[in-house]
């Protein structure tokens, strides 16, 4: 049966609001999605009848609340086809799982003079951590370049691993400026070939596609709740079983622990050893809703859907004068930057604006791929599976507008 | 929508009167925003209040960047921290100032929360020029 993705809009609430007396066209799902019904009922539900601190209490509330809490992480591991429950870790987002790979993993696993290797495409979250390792534990950090259309250039992925030094490579599945997706499975096959694990930065990729960890070999696999249709503050890292028993915790306090002494504490195993602290619990009952919600729909429709929307914007949008789209992967989905001649990413996010049209501008999270590709900022316009083809249209005559006004 | 776009700022941008390197300066200043990534560096030399900028970034800062090295031109240091604590009031109220002139071409900024910045952050580098000297 074909899903009618128009009349999925109704789930979302926000969408039937007005910006500046237009309709809100709202084309910067990559930054953060909007949320449906579902996700916001799951969540309010939860503070008016399921309320109470999770893994501690012994009564019926606690008990209830924390059945409900552990459900996602069952729910998050057939989602993403994980071999076990225990190799999801809640986090508090996708950048919090990479700081955490980067400090418990890094620090214990890696030693002074290994290399990490990340793309010149990654997100500020996935450079920085390794940035920061380098700095304090004299880990090595390596730039794979990419080339002029926006894929990873295999000839410098090569030489980066060709004196068998790299221990990690942490890539994005799908970039947040270009849209490219990257062939992960086959990047795992190259990296467990020589001897190094492979971190993959999902945000993008697991809104948009199946994610399958058995498929892919990965063994860090990171995402964001907010991408997803779910809320804030909630995020998750996967990790191989046999990579999290070795890690050491992260952050020490209440739920992490088999045993505390004023001498010495013991760790609690894995997943629990990495989430110290009462955690976001209303929030990850949401990211389960969400997971509902999108598998209910199915991925491989959502999939369907957003090519086909990216297909008419790679069509209309160069027909606006003046613009020029960044990037020309093969394999790319609904995010799509841009900058026009003669005017501004901010101008032209602004203008549009006005117009109901919500789109990100300026460079991103990736000010090092700014660099690689000459510019300093473009706009972005990038889609859910609320977007329309009329919204699209509606972006390409903006844009005709915002032409015209600085031609 | 043309408010914020008014043919003074979209003239200064594209044919601006004080951009460039000049031979001979006293004192520089850069100032960037790290969420846009505009950044802007004038050139300034205190005698007659000369000041020239480089600006990349938008059209509002670009414009700005350009108004203010006219509206300075001639001026003490006293009177250009006077304009611009007057001018920062305009870009945040909207209400026209008669003795800022053309400046108040931005006054339709106030409007755009998320661009006041960029209306003033030549006026943040010129300030930090005039302590070098």
């Amino acid at each position: 049966m074909q899903t009618d993705f128009a009349a999925l809009r109704e789930d979302f609430p926000i969408l039937r609001q007005k910006v500046h007396g237009k309709d809100l066209v709202f084309l910067d799902s990559a930054a953060s999605a909007q949320k449906p019904r579902a996700v916001i009922d799951a969540m309010v539900h939860v503070m008016e009848a399921q309320y109470a601190n999770v893994h501690r209490g012994l009564h019926y509330m606690s008990e209830k609340t924390s059945d409900a809490y552990e459900a996602v992480r069952d729910k998050i591991a057939v989602f993403i086809n994980a071999g076990s429950r225990d190799e999801i870790v809640f986090t508090r987002n996708a950048t919090e799982s990479i700081n955490l790979v980067a400090y418990s993993w890094g620090r214990s696993a890696l030693a002074p003079g290994d290399a990490v290797a990340v793309t010149e495409m990654e997100h500020h979250a996935n450079l920085v951590p390794w940035q920061m390792l380098r700095d304090a534990h004299g880990t090595e950090l390596r730039i794979i370049k990419i080339t002029d259309t926006g894929e990873i250039d295999w000839e410098s992925l090569e030489q980066v691993f060709a004196d068998g030094r790299v221990k990690l490579l942490a890539v994005t599945q799908m970039s947040n400026v270009l849209g490219t997706y990257t062939p992960v499975e086959r990047l795992a096959r190259f990296a467990h070939a020589h001897g190094a694990k492979i971190l993959i930065d999902g945000c993008q990729a697991v809104v948009h596609r199946r994610i399958d960890m058995h498929a892919t070999d990965a063994d860090f696999f990171v995402f964001s709740g907010h991408k997803l249709y779910g809320p804030t503050g909630i995020g998750v890292l996967y990790a191989k079983a046999e990579i999290l028993d070795a890690m050491p915790p992260f952050m020490g306090g209440g739920d992490m622990i088999a045993s505390v002494s004023y001498e010495k504490s013991t760790w609690a195993k894995p997943p629990y050893r990495f989430e110290a602290g009462t955690p976001a619990i209303i929030e990850t009952i949401g990211l389960g809703a969400a997971i509902d919600y999108v598998t209910g729909i199915g991925l491989d429709a959502i999939a369907v859907h957003e090519q086909t929307l990216t297909e008419h914007a790679l069509a209309v949008l160069p027909g606006v004068a003046g613009l020029r789209i960044l990037g020309a992967a093969q394999d790319r989905g609904g995010v799509i930057s841009f900058v026009m001649k003669d005017a501004h990413a901010h101008d032209i996010a602004t203008l549009l604006d006005r117009q109901g049209i919500a789109v990100r501008a300026g460079h991103h999270c990736a000010e090092p791929l700014m660099g690689r590709l000459g510019v300093t900022s473009t706009a972005r316009a990038s889609f859910g599976l609320y977007t329309t083809l009329a919204e699209i249209d509606a972006l390409a005559k903006g844009l005709e507008r915002v032409g015209k006004i600085f031609a | 929508m043309t408010g914020l776009y008014q043919d003074i700022v979209l003239n200064r941008t594209r044919h601006p009167l004080h951009a460039g390197k000049p031979v001979r300066f006293e004192a520089q200043a850069t100032a960037s925003s790290p969420i846009c990534g505009d950044r802007v560096r004038v050139y300034l030399s205190p005698a007659g209040m000369d000041v020239h900028h480089e600006a990349e970034g938008c059209a509002i800062m670009a414009a700005s960047a350009d108004l203010m090295a006219s509206a300075v031109l001639g001026k003490n240091p006293e009177m250009v921290r006077e304009i611009s604590k007057n001018f920062t009031r305009v870009v945040t109220t909207g209400e026209a100032d008669p003795s800022l002139g053309e400046l108040n071409a931005l006054a339709g900024v106030s409007e755009f929360p998320s661009r006041i910045g960029c209306a003033t952050l030549p006026w943040r580098a010129l300030e930090e020029a005039l302590a070098n000297v």
